[in-house]
């Protein structure tokens, strides 16, 4: 069984609670889930209207879910906008459970419909349209708090919430006891007057016959551990929080508030207690700049940003190449061009991270693919940066930012080591050739691993200067001779080269040889493993793969490509890891699904998309 | 541990100084070297905790010559590096060379929000009022109508005086100095870095071949510095010239130079230099003069105390670590709402 629910309201209707309230009790049930908050870009447009309906989708099912679903097979509407807005993000026989009473003739009208014809207007025909008094329902279930009237509306949203549990029999503990902790303590009457409304909810769907009978009961979709719901941006910060615990090193965020990206500032504006520190930057250059000397006093230094923020600190992030500084870089990619679509995902800032720098300035480019992997794999960029002494760049998208999925919790403990190659005089002492004729220390002297060994201030007779322009090899001073550029150059892409042997290469799904090799990265993995698994059940000779390193390109993906007559790449930009792929290999046979609609993938389509790249 | 006794040269790396001959940032080298042993001493901090951060230019190749950790960086950017360099480790004594291009044209921003953060920096700004390395373009500083390459009819820009802007931008400490001036500059530098909060020194630098001569009406030789330029105290009255015959005083809103001893002035008329007053106005009125109408100021314009960014910075996280004594990475991904799979 999988079911995909929306609810959508007014920006003040509390919507993202709602659905936070019902994924996680769910997930408390048992069930695997996956959500994607909608709303708008706008703070809070006006009551009522198109522009400031807000939406939040969970997908849920007894098996682990791994996307936020395509269209949803119930649309809560808590007003006619709602309604409105939403309904294309909904089946054509979708299940829409309104408000009735927000549904007068003048509230249609409002939104630029006649109340008459808005059935046929929005192709509801087919639907099954509960017309709940959701309002009414409310008002009458907290009458006895003797709360005034907007604060009684105000607990419509737990009314919706006890509706929709119920038509799944999911249980309301986990809820109740989140409203207990929420307003317990301030407020009681809002308390009791919220978990009155639930289960008022919960009455009238057991009442009218809501509850399904078909639904195959939740057995454990994941596997055992403590898990909690976790977004892809807090997942980010926990990831960089790990991998200071682990490392030793403090952590440092520079950084600039922009969309997406700023929850992750703020999540590690919080942990100061963990000795996290944060700067608020004067903009997006100084973002990666107090980073970067941040990183040159020692600390695991990340600046976090989206697509337009990373164009502004593509000449410090040179900077970072050059003079091999420990840097985690995340974009956290919008819709662009320019300042695009703040608020949608899209997948378009690869190329930018890959090149968008002066001279040849390679760089390890990360992926993250789903909102809990988003802490593997900031973990991954820090250990990364910190043990090869190099500037990581870690895609995620707007998709991952914000959509929640549950996150198996883990102890630092059970993390990889991170060891940076942190030095003092006395362990290089028998290292001759780390210092110079006058006894001075050679800062680009470097490790088996060509990492640069990391002389942080303070350490006694290390003194050294770094800087942009070109150096001699290992003794680090400037040289502008063809030779040392050369080796320099040569040097600066063998280093990221060889940190492919970090990264476990890739994982092949379906058929290990056949017709078609299907490759995705980021957050439309999930939905492309699902449309390869569907047909590869199907019998057809057909496979998925994950890119989660594309530079260095991560191992097994060239070899791969050669089982298949057909790759087809699948990416939310205009073919950015395809033309990548087709330099990488010189193949002719690499084709792409390039979706520029800054939308999340539809499996359906992309079953139909695969099924022709098949024929 | 013995403390240590530096000398100028332990501060210096050796390699050969590539600044044309007559520079004026050799002199301001050299006051740096006679700085560092004093600073050393005052703060208790041994050589390997001093960074030398700088942006591009002439004045950036500064780090190169030194004994300490330094980063030769990217244009205007310095102050916004050291500025992580310091927060993140506010034992480290931060230092940043940087300047009239780098600091007040392309690095702009982040020089005025060090100022305005008061990051704990001692931050000496080269002006040279043109751009040496690019080989002769105006800067911010360059007066107006000056005749450049790039403004081969005269700038029509009125320029940024660099002290004026930092009180503005609230530095905590502002000071100005001449590169000829090599004790002055010492004791700016020592003072600045000293100083607990962002500390501005702009050095009066000349550009032998693309600005020669540029503060030559107030700066040429000694009998001109005399006469044209006021050294300022804190806690002295404001005089100048070879006699300390003259003297500046307050004209209703303006500062007004007199000559003792006329128009019925006494010293008693004449305003006694108070670098920790809170307020702007004088200091700014002192920071703006500019010759002919009146003497250029050097010396401690402005030096107060107020709280520094890397300080609150440092507090904040104490207090959260106070109230939550001990917590770990995992006491925070255990904490709040999970639930088990079994």
């Amino acid at each position: 069984m999988s079911v995909v629910i929306r609810f959508s309201g007014d920006s003040g209707d509390g919507m993202q609670m709602v659905g936070n309230l019902f994924s996680e009790s769910a997930a408390f049930a048992g069930y695997g889930v996956f959500t994607f908050p909608d709303y708008p870009a706008e703070v809070r447009a006006p009551q009522g209207t198109v522009a400031g309906v807000s939406g939040f989708q969970v997908h849920f099912d007894t098996q682990a879910v791994s996307h936020q679903g395509d269209k949803c097979d119930v649309l809560v509407a808590m007003n006619a906008a709602a309604l409105v807005a939403h309904r294309k993000y909904a089946t054509a026989n979708a299940r829409i459970i309104l408000d009735s009473d927000n549904f007068t003739k003048e509230a249609v009208e409002k939104v630029g419909y006649n109340i008459e014809t808005i059935v046929e207007k929005l192709q509801l025909g087919e639907c099954d349209i509960i017309e709940a008094p959701v309002s009414q329902m409310t008002l009458d279930a907290v009458v006895e708090f003797g709360l005034d009237r907007k604060s009684a509306l105000k607990c419509r949203n737990m009314l919706v919430l006890g509706i929709t549990l119920a038509m799944y029999d999911i249980p309301s503990e986990y809820a109740k006891k989140f409203i207990n902790k929420k307003f317990g303590a301030k407020n009681e009457l809002v308390s009791k007057a919220n978990i009155a409304a639930l289960e008022a909810g919960e009455n009238y769907a057991k009442n009218s016959h809501l509850v399904g009978e078909h639904h195959s009961k939740a057995t454990n979709a994941l596997p055992a551990g403590t898990y909690r719901s976790i977004n892809g941006n807090q997942a980010v910060a926990w990831g960089f929080i790990a991998a200071a615990a682990k490392s030793g090193r403090p952590l440092f965020c520079g950084s600039y508030p922009i969309t997406p990206a700023t929850g992750i500032l703020e999540e590690l504006a919080k942990h100061k207690a963990l000795g996290v520190k944060t700067v608020q930057a004067e903009d997006e250059i100084a973002g990666i700049c107090t980073a970067i000397g941040a990183s040159f006093g020692g600390a695991l230094a990340v600046t976090t940003t989206s697509g337009p923020g990373l164009a502004l600190k593509s000449e410090a992030l040179g900077l970072a190449v050059m003079a091999q500084m420990p840097l985690v870089v995340v974009d956290v990619q919008r819709g662009g061009p320019s300042t695009g679509l703040p608020t949608k995902s899209e997948q378009a800032d690869l190329l930018q991270a890959l090149y968008g720098r002066n001279g040849d300035s390679p760089l390890v480019v990360l992926v993250a693919d789903s909102p809990a992997d988003c802490f593997d794999k900031a973990y991954l960029a820090a250990k990364i940066a910190l043990e090869r002494m190099m500037p990581v760049v870690l895609l995620t998208d707007a998709n991952l930012a914000n959509g929640t999925e549950p996150w198996r919790v883990k102890r630092v403990a059970e993390l990889d080591e991170i060891v940076p190659p942190i030095v003092s005089r006395e362990e290089l002492a028998e290292k001759a050739e780390c210092f110079n004729e006058r006894g001075l220390f050679n800062p680009y002297s470097a490790n088996e691993n060509l990492a640069r060994y990391w002389a942080i201030p303070g350490a006694e007779g290390l003194e050294h200067r770094l800087g942009g322009l070109e150096k001699q090899p290992r003794i680090g001073a400037i040289s502008y001779s063809p030779e040392d550029h050369a080796a320099m150059g040569k040097l600066r892409a063998e280093r990221v080269e060889r940190v492919a042997d970090m990264v476990a290469p890739i994982e092949i799904e379906g058929a290990n040889e056949g017709d078609l090799l299907v490759i995705s990265w980021g957050s439309n993995v999930g939905k492309v493993a699902e449309a390869v698994a569907k047909l590869y059940a199907e019998g057809k000779r057909v496979a998925h793969t994950a890119v989660t390193l594309v530079n260095p390109l991560q191992r097994g993906v060239v070899e791969a490509m050669a089982h298949y007559k057909r790759i087809l790449v699948c990416e939310s930009n205009s073919g950015q890891l395809a033309s990548l792929l087709r330099a990488a290999t010189n193949y002719s046979n690499i084709h792409s699904y390039a979706s520029m609609e800054a939308q999340p993938f539809n499996v359906a389509e992309l079953v139909a998309t695969i099924n022709l790249n098949l024929d | 541990m013995a403390k240590i006794e530096y000398t100028p040269n332990d501060f210096r790396n050796g390699n050969a100084v590539k600044w044309c001959a007559g520079c004026g940032d050799h002199a301001i080298f050299n006051s740096v070297l006679k700085a560092l042993p004093e600073v050393a001493e005052r703060l208790d901090i041994p050589r390997e905790n001093f960074a030398f951060i700088s942006g591009i230019g002439c004045s950036s190749r500064f780090v190169y010559y030194m004994n300490t950790y330094g980063f030769h960086t990217i244009h205007g950017r310095a102050a916004a590096i050291a500025t992580g360099l310091k927060t993140a480790r506010p034992d480290l004594s931060v230092w940043v060379c940087s300047g009239d291009g780098d600091s007040l044209a392309i690095g702009g921003n982040h020089f005025i929000h060090a100022c305005r953060r008061n990051i704990n920096l001692n931050l000496i700004l080269f002006n040279n009022e043109i751009y040496g390395l690019t080989k002769g373009q105006y800067s911010p500083t360059s007066k107006l109508g000056k005749v450049t390459k790039t403004s081969p009819f005269g700038t029509v820009e009125e320029p940024f005086s660099p002290a004026v802007l930092a009180i503005g931008a609230k530095a905590s400490f502002v000071a100005r100095t001449i590169d000829m001036e090599l004790d002055l500059t010492k004791e700016m530098l020592v003072e600045g870095a000293c100083h607990k909060g962002m500390a501005v020194t702009e050095a009066l630098v000349n550009c032998v071949i693309f600005n020669h001569k540029t503060h030559a009406d107030y700066a040429d030789t000694k009998a001109i510095r005399e006469e044209r330029t006021i050294r300022l105290r804190h806690g002295e009255k404001m005089l100048f010239g070879a006699n300390k015959e003259k003297g500046l005083v307050l004209d209703g809103l303006r500062l007004k130079v007199v000559t003792l001893g006329e128009d019925g002035y006494t010293i008693d008329d004449v305003l006694t230099h108070d670098a920790h007053c809170e307020d702007t106005a004088l200091h700014t009125m002192l920071a703006s003069m500019r010759y002919p109408e009146y003497p250029v100021a050097v010396g401690v314009i402005r030096d107060v105390q107020r709280a520094t960014y890397d300080d609150e910075v440092a507090r904040q996280i104490s207090e959260q670590q106070q109230r939550e004594p001990g917590k770990t990475a995992d006491d925070l991904f255990f904490g709040g709402e999970t639930w088990k799979v079994e």
